[in-house]
């Protein structure tokens, strides 16, 4: 725990504040967090943060809860987990998951904490992290699949102060910044990063100025109770207090294990929504560990509700204490450290998928399909045409699902604030040439509201150099719901100069690949969102003629095409009439297949066998025993007292 | 004698603002807007003028004029129908966009993708690529290109829009397409994106030369009836376009990159600011015009309005040059509620809009607006005319405003100031974006309010910002003419050059100056403008190695020939650091070339106003209760119509003429300045 040293230390007084004032600060810091945003994508560098915007900013009261911020409060697990004291002038770094309980969730995201003084007395904080583009580790961009502890996955910097009573610790900085093949981009990226937040401190130091301190500090309390307010009711009116349960899966964790089951059970308790995560396997061996941050689990949950209900509404932490997340140490979820973390991604982004299943099931206002719930990666590193070393890292988009107001968009991102990087960037800054940019006909899940397309990128590489990836969904399908269709999986394969294709697994590490080598990335498309056979004839004529579904692809939505290419209403009014008789009864979800009928078709499918149930992991055993004897040993204590 | 006229075409009124070449006041006329024709309300407002004042319409020499008929095409989606011509492999150029989905996370469950301007039925692949160094990887497929353009012959495509690969740094296919085009489908205008916007980021430059494409025949089309219409009367004239960067251009070539027209309007309004500003003396000044539905800020330095590289309107994002115009999404017309949920009071985004607009209006809107809420303050008189005869019946904004001062349990008046806080609190945000995020300190600045609601509110913002003092100008509406009238011809020339500046000679930066120079003074040569009327301005657009964004850097040309850009790559940390807080030890790198011409501005005329004795009881038209911080206030209303150079009002009080309220809050002043301006300052 954190002491914190303040030169002033009378507690700030509650006063009053009337309701326009208190709306008044709850916009001013809103307008706080878009400026820290809008600094650190001018001045920031790498491709990562730069182009695809992968930082995010947060505002909090003294006690570290989030005033605005899109992923919840990182600061009070830091408070928690350091050991040392905090006063004016500082800021703290780390990129430890482990250090913050996994406010951050893999070491290439690196935090920044600055507490914001006033007079001597703390006032709040403000805090960002940015994903840095590499940071050491086995493989060019630090993420590799085949890393099985955190140490092999870069340089882990425990919560340090990168500046101290107003001092830079340059050789902090020189520290971490050299253990990258970055090292540039990293540096320029802390800068803007540590800029952003001294901008959002110096906005809260701004506000305490206009309003009054107290008032401030009184209305940031008052801000977090009337979203707990809001958010009670919510829960209230829209939870049952029934259990239901959802499982989704990880695909495999690219050591031959998988699929690796999130299972949750979800119940409401007078005004506590309870979320148990008991039905989740256990922890890799690999790097596909995810150490989830209770309270970011709770914003994701509280921004779902919020955006079906009142998109309006300016989340903070407010209702945190509303929610109880129990996730069993040693599993997926809580990995027993130093679990390898880094590719969290793929059950991070799943995370969503649980949050629609279990919300969807428990009130169908809620039901959204399956989502493009990951984050592709794609990484190409080498020596360029001048002979300097590269690496190349971008993330990938694919479907949005079906939702109850239209149609998922293709190829969008899932995350907020994200964006694609363009093709010319791309080829202008590294030697890659792009040869095609699209989105994949009829791989949206069909539905009244279909789901948006995968993405195909055709990478051509023009040195030689190595690829990694990591994806995921090339297993289980992005589901349907309400009559919705699954969408299709991802799929990876090289094309070599000789023309022999060869399919790639969707997490590997350092494929070699030659000048003239093309590797056709492709990511799935999100699930459907109601009876497809009622979509409306428009709608897939559209569609039709914008080439995003096929003449093939449209007998799931049971239309005939005439031979010139239009919609055949009667052919097609007798189809659907035939296809909803002998399809039966609609089920809230189509998972495509069930785990049995995947694993079978598997190779056949996808190339591949299909990955072995999960077992065990080293570390999460060494734990498990050492509990077990320590329990025995207390056990046995007592049987002798 | 010799006449320039400005004219400006708002939403409700066309104003016409004429200046004699031989100096004196200007004159003005105001009629009403024709949004089925806009140029028929020009031409009505140009014989206004010239009848009232007895002059002969021959004696116009020059039209000048800032439009909104791009804006409108694109707000209304009423364009052109656009074929695009896309390297083979990116068809979805506009489909997929950037892959951003506005809002929070979970953002997109509400996210509703409209259709690109181009739509996908209407885009084509050709083969053939060039590289990201130019080379020609594949030779264009003119067979194939052949076959793509007859397809979108038989469509009914008015307009054609090529955007190929890597044409930034080689435009030889899209040239050549162009040929084929232009010789399979003689009728329809093109764009071509490597002339268009000649830099980096395939997506931005496809949606800006689709968007100009977009609105192109439309601009065209207008233009010409107006020339035609115009010339009838006048005979020969020079029509100049305001462009979105607040330079003049001929209607010629506005035509032809109508994208550089979608800020035309705002920019007649900060040109205006700029020129009123200067009369009475300020050269540094934030803009604040706030009318029904929007507002827009802006900030001028030194008699300079900031400009950047990118053009908003809506949804659709295009890179052109424009004043820096920020504008928020509320007015006068924003929409006050209560959500259940929160019990929060929040203000828009919501607009009761022109119809059925705010309840005191009396046209069938029930909804409280930021106008009720001024109303029931007592900022805006209810015996005041908007317009001339417009009623305001304050009894309806009371029980409009009821609606959310139940579910908050207080007053209506504390409600109706609640409403004012939180607006300009919106536009306090705006305000910072153009000053404190860009390292000015708005203390520095004054305040010019203007717009149907700017001087409602300008006190208030005053206060927040620090920013005095605040300028009221006379009849704001004209403001934009005035502006349209007494700006400068300007062109520019850019082009992409992605190179560190350390591997860049002199000899060759000063052989890319010398092109663009030819090119951005050939319209001013064409206008008859003499060399040495035109100033010539370069500019170089740098970042840190890898960093996204650049700082654009001005330097002389004399500056250049003496040190190179040495200078401005030491401006660069200076101002890098004034904005981030830090500079980099690391490599810098240009991004863009540009050279500005600047042709001479309207001879200075002098405004002026006659002095008065000090007693504005001869303007007062009637005492008032204004509440402000929770009391009621006794005040007065005055006619701005009558009040004279030097006169000092106290606060609390309201003027009022045709088409816009001042309010002056208890504890503030409003002096008349010797051009007629109000200055408002704090008593403290």
């Amino acid at each position: 725990m954190a002491t914190l040293i303040e030169k002033n230390t009378t507690p700030w007084d509650e006063v009053e504040v009337d309701a326009v004032t208190l709306d008044v600060i709850e916009n001013a810091i809103q307008n706080a967090r878009v400026q820290m945003d809008a600094i650190l994508f001018r001045t920031a560098i790498s491709t990562i943060i730069r182009e695809q915007r992968d930082g995010f900013p947060v505002l909090t009261d003294r006690d570290g809860q989030m005033l605005a911020g899109q992923f919840g409060s990182p600061v009070d697990g830091f408070i928690d987990n350091y050991d040392g004291d905090v006063q004016e002038g500082d800021v703290l770094l780390t990129n430890d998951p482990y250090a913050c309980d996994g406010a951050i969730s893999h070491l290439n995201d690196w935090l920044v904490c600055t507490p914001v003084f006033y007079n001597g007395r703390l006032l709040g904080w403000t805090a960002m992290f940015g994903h840095m583009s590499d940071i050491s580790g086995s493989t060019a961009a630090s993420m590799p699949v085949t890393s099985t502890d955190l140490l092999q996955e870069g340089i882990v910097i425990p919560p340090v102060k990168v500046v101290s009573k107003g001092e830079l610790q340059q050789d902090i900085v020189r520290m971490a910044v050299r253990n990258s093949r970055t090292p540039d981009w990293n540096e320029a990226d802390f800068y803007a990063i540590l800029s952003a937040c001294r901008t959002g401190a110096a906005r809260l130091v701004e506000m305490a100025d206009r309003f009054g301190p107290e008032v401030l500090v009184s209305a940031q309390k008052l801000l977090l109770a009337r979203n707990r307010e809001a958010m009670r009711e919510l829960i209230v009116a829209t939870m049952p207090e029934e259990k239901v349960v959802f499982e989704d899966y990880i695909c495999d964790d690219a050591l031959g294990y998988g699929p690796y089951k999130i299972g949750c059970e979800m119940w409401r308790e007078g005004d506590q929504l309870i979320f148990d995560f008991a039905r989740t396997d256990p922890q890799s061996a690999g790097c596909v560990n995810f150490l989830l941050n209770d309270r970011m689990f709770k914003m994701f949950c509280g921004q779902f509700m919020v955006n079906v209900f009142d998109p309006q509404i300016v989340l903070n932490d407010g209702y945190i204490d509303l929610i109880d997340v129990r996730i069993p140490k040693g599993s997926l979820l809580n990995p027993v450290a130093p679990a390898a973390l880094n590719g969290r991604t793929h059950a991070l982004g799943r995370i969503f998928d649980i949050i629609s299943g279990l919300f969807g099931t428990a009130n169908s206002d809620f039901l959204v399909a399956a989502g493009f719930s990951d984050s592709p990666h794609m990484m190409f590193s080498g020596f360029n045409e001048r002979d300097d070393w590269f690496l190349m890292f971008q993330i990938g988009f694919g479907g949005i699902p079906g939702k109850p107001g239209g149609d998922g968009p293709d190829g969008h991102s899932l995350w907020p604030k994200m964006r694609n990087v363009p093709n010319e960037y791309t080829e202008a800054y590294f030697p890659i040439r792009v040869e095609r940019f699209e989105s994949i006909p009829d791989t949206g899940g069909p539905g009244l509201h279909r789901g948006g397309n995968g993405v195909k990128t055709e990478y051509a590489f023009l040195v030689e150099g190595k690829v990694s990836i990591h994806d995921d969904r090339w297993f289980t399908y992005p589901w349907g719901v309400k009559g919705g269709l699954p969408g299709v999986r991802s799929t990876k394969t090289l094309i070599r100069t000789d023309g022999s294709r060869e399919t790639l697994p969707s997490k590997i590490d350092n494929v070699a690949v030659e000048p003239g080598d093309l590797l056709v990335f492709e990511t799935w498309g999100g699930g459907g969102w109601g009876d497809p056979l009622e979509r409306p004839y428009d709608a897939i004529a559209y569609d039709l003629e914008s080439g995003l579904v096929t003449e093939n692809g449209v007998g799931r939505y049971g239309v005939v095409v005439k031979a010139d290419g239009t919609i055949d209403v009667s052919a097609s009014d007798a189809l659907r009439a035939k296809m909803t008789e002998e399809r039966g009864e609609i089920e809230p979800f189509d998972f495509g297949a069930t785990l049995d009928e995947i694993r079978e078709k598997c190779l056949e499918e996808t190339g591949f066998e299909p990955p072995k149930p999960p077992i065990q992991a080293p570390i999460a055993a060494a734990w498990a025993r050492k509990q077990k004897r320590g329990s025995e040993q207390a056990s046995g204590a007592r049987a002798a007292g | 004698m010799a006449y320039s006229v400005g004219v400006d075409v708002g939403g409700t009124f066309t104003d016409v603002f004429m200046l004699d070449d031989a100096g004196g006041q200007p004159l003005t006329a105001k009629v009403p807007s024709t949004p089925e024709d806009p140029s028929i309300a020009v031409i009505n407002g140009i014989e206004k003028v010239c009848q009232q004042n007895d002059i002969d319409p021959t004696s116009i020499r020059a039209v000048m004029h800032g439009t909104t008929v791009a804006t409108n095409a694109v707000l209304t989606g009423n364009g052109a129908r656009v074929g695009l011509i896309v390297t083979d492999g990116f068809r979805q150029i506009l489909h997929l966009a950037r892959g951003f989905v506005p809002g929070a996370l979970s953002g997109w469950i509400n996210f509703v993708k409209g259709k690109p301007m181009a739509e996908l039925r209407d885009t084509v692949e050709v083969g053939g690529r060039i590289g990201a160094d130019g080379a020609v990887v594949r030779p264009l497929d003119e067979d194939g290109v052949r076959r793509e353009v007859a397809k979108l012959k038989a469509s009914d495509i008015q307009s054609v829009t090529i955007c190929l690969l890597n044409s930034y740094v080689n435009s030889e296919h899209e040239d050549r397409v162009e040929e084929i085009v232009r010789e399979m489908m003689p009728d329809v205008s093109i764009s071509v994106s490597s002339r268009t916007l000649p830099e980096v980021q395939e997506y931005e430059r496809a949606i800006t030369s689709v968007a100009n494409a977009f609105v192109k025949p439309v601009v065209s089309r207008y233009l010409t009836n107006l020339k035609k219409g115009l010339e009838e009367r006048t005979g020969a004239l020079s029509l100049s376009i305001l462009r979105s960067d607040g330079g003049l251009a001929a209607a010629q070539t506005a035509g032809e990159y109508p994208v550089n027209l979608l800020m035309s309007g705002p920019a007649g309004g900060v040109a205006g600011a700029n020129w009123v500003a200067r009369q009475s003396g300020f050269e540094n000044i934030i803009t604040f015009d706030m009318g029904g539905t929007s507002t827009d800020v802006c900030l001028i330095e030194g008699g300079e309005a900031q400009v950047r590289r990118e053009t908003v309107v809506h949804d659709v994002v295009v890179r052109a040059s424009s004043v820096d115009v920020r504008t928020v999404g509320a007015g006068g017309g924003s929409i006050a509620y209560v959500p259940d949920l929160t019990k929060a009071l929040r203000v828009g985004p919501s607009s009761a809009g022109a119809v059925p607009g705010p309840a005191a209006y009396a046209k069938g809107g029930e909804d409280p607006t930021v106008t009720d809420a001024n109303v029931v303050l007592g900022h805006l008189p209810s015996d005041a005319r908007l317009g001339g005869d417009m009623e305001i019946r304050k009894d309806l904004a009371e029980k409009a405003l009821t609606k959310i001062s139940e579910p908050l349990s207080m007053s209506i008046e504390e409600a109706a100031e609640g409403v004012i806080r939180i607006v300009n609190e919106n536009m306090f945000g705006a305000l910072r974006l153009v000053s404190v995020e860009q390292g000015h300190d708005p203390r520095n600045f004054a305040l010019m309010a203007f717009g149907g609601a700017g001087p409602l509110h300008a006190n208030a913002l005053g206060r927040l910002l620090g920013a005095w003092p605040v300028i009221v100008p006379r009849g704001p509406g004209v403001l934009c003419a005035a502006g349209d009238a007494t700006t400068n011809l300007r062109d520019e020339a850019a082009r992409s050059l992605i190179k560190l500046v350390d591997e860049t000679s002199k000899e060759e930066l000063s052989e890319a100056f010398d092109e663009l120079t030819a090119r951005a003074c050939a319209s001013l040569d064409s206008e008859g403008v003499p060399r040495d009327k035109q100033e010539v301005r370069f500019q170089v657009d740098l970042r840190y190695a890898g960093q996204s964004a650049d700082i654009t850097v001005t330097l002389s040309p004399e500056d250049f020939a003496k040190h190179g850009i040495e200078q401005a790559v030491g401006r660069f940390d200076e101002l890098h650091e004034q904005m981030f807080n830090f500079r980099l030890a690391k490599a810098k790198e240009i991004v863009n070339l540009r050279v500005i011409v600047l042709g001479p501005g309207a001879e200075a005329v002098e405004l002026s106003l006659e002095d008065g004795d000090g007693d504005i009881t001869r303007a007062a038209i009637a005492d008032t209760q204004i509440y402000s911080e929770g009391e009621h206030h006794p005040g007065t209303i005055y006619d701005r119509a009558k009040l004279l150079a030097g006169d000092r009002i106290e606060g609390p009080a309201i003027v009022t003429e045709l088409d816009s309220t001042t309010v002056i809050l208890p504890g503030s002043h409003a002096t008349v300045d010797s051009v007629g301006n109000l200055l408002i300052r704090d008593n403290s």
